[in-house]
């Protein structure tokens, strides 16, 4: 397919390290890809409140409690950033939100685990976000402004995020045998599922290629999941845990970790709506939407009233 | 799903400490200018990065348009002598 003289000067700014504008020409499947994927990277910031809201009741102590409710509190803001990216490419934010209660749109499918025992918190702060923060750390660079700048703030806010969790792995792995088992567990389970964020490997990641192209994504999938690798097997280390899998071992001459093989199967099923808790998260952000409308409406009918007083 | 009216856009600036300008950080829906400003606060300030918020209705806000940028901005382009190096000084003078 012959470029466009459009679709030229497009590729060329984005060649040049400019950042692409919200006013600016764009081609139609940039704008699509990019709804695409800064909508889901938003609807994971807010459905990745639930897991976390399920312990704020529960935290061992003031301390805890206080970190993850300022930690909630930033995902519900990283959700907010994020959609308003989303509305410069043309979408509305009902719109965004009618795709998440349908159903229409995903999220990160690792939130459709649950989140059993206080050990979790650990997992998902010090995995879940150290995931995270790897591949917004790249989005930092992506070539739309609009979703660039708030990359920077989301990567500075959720340092914290990632600190915190190991920390309550850091506590618990060096506490009583039971602590630690729990700290384990954790482990075990969170360690595939934090694998996964970072997509499909590359030959099966169907947006890769023209996403790179692009600018929108900087490092392939498998890149990033190669470092959070070497970075992570030794914080493990330092806790005194094992990372389970049997054939995760240092290689003298790639200087990375080999690794074994993530079960596909699992992820497709989950993003296919069969995961754990698939079911129970759609239905607490519907409810949520729902058990809100009235305060909506009161609020406009407030604004509305407040501004007819203006005018009289 | 039933049609709600949506909270209209606003665009949020915010002024990290006196004597700064304001800075452009983002939009948010709010129903009206109070509400804006508050959430404006809980948004974009849960580390103390504001001294000062400004919530301006995003349909208020106009824009040049980038596709005619070039001959927009060409007028500045050819006028070196706005700028301070473009004349020569005798190397024996101070201060200037």
């Amino acid at each position: 397919m012959a470029e466009s003289k459009e679709e030229a000067l497009f590729q060329e700014k984005v060649d040049a390290e400019q950042k692409i504008e919200p006013k600016d020409w764009m081609p139609a499947d940039y704008r699509k890809n990019l709804i695409r994927q800064i909508s889901q990277h938003g609807h994971s910031e807010i459905v990745g409140m639930l897991p976390e809201g399920n312990w704020i009741t529960r935290a061992p102590s003031l301390r805890r409690k206080t970190v993850l409710l300022a930690k909630v509190q930033d995902e519900a803001g990283h959700g907010l950033y994020l959609y308003s990216a989303a509305e410069t490419l043309g979408i509305g934010r009902d719109e965004l939100n009618d795709q998440l209660l349908t159903g229409k749109a995903k999220y990160s499918s690792i939130f459709n685990y649950p989140t059993i025992t206080w050990a979790d918190m650990g997992a998902v702060g010090w995995l879940v976000d150290g995931a995270a923060i790897m591949n917004q750390v790249m989005l930092c660079r992506t070539s739309y402004g609009p979703y660039a700048r708030p990359m920077v703030r989301i990567c500075k806010e959720e340092s914290f995020h990632q600190r915190q969790g190991y920390e309550i792995m850091n506590v618990l792995s060096h506490g009583s045998p039971e602590q630690k088992a729990m700290a384990q567990d954790a482990l075990d389970r969170w360690w595939w599922p934090s694998l996964m964020m970072f997509g499909p490997s590359d030959a099966d990641s169907p947006h890769s290629a023209q996403s790179m192209k692009w600018k929108i994504k900087r490092q392939s999938n498998d890149e990033l999941r190669q470092i959070f690798i070497d970075r992570t097997v030794q914080q493990a280390e330092v806790l005194g845990l094992q990372i389970p899998d049997p054939e995760l071992k240092w290689n003298e001459e790639t200087q990375h970790y080999d690794w074994g093989t993530i079960n596909w199967d699992e992820f497709f099923n989950v993003i296919k709506g069969n995961g754990p808790c698939n079911k129970e998260r759609l239905t607490a952000r519907q409810k949520a939407h729902a058990d809100g409308a009235w305060v909506r409406e009161a609020a406009l009918a407030y604004a509305g009233k407040k501004a007819k007083k203006k005018a009289a | 799903m039933s049609k709600e009216q949506d909270f209209p856009l606003w665009e949020i600036f915010i002024q990290s400490k006196r004597g700064l300008d304001h800075k452009h950080v983002g939009s948010l829906h709010a129903a009206d200018a109070q509400m804006a400003i508050e959430n404006a606060r809980d948004v974009y300030t849960r580390r103390n990065e504001g001294n000062s918020i400004w919530a301006v209705l995003a349909e208020n806000l106009h824009a040049s348009k980038p596709e005619d940028q070039g001959a927009f901005f060409d007028p500045a382009d050819d006028k070196v002598y706005r700028h301070p190096t473009f004349y020569v000084m005798p190397k024996e003078a101070k201060y200037i």
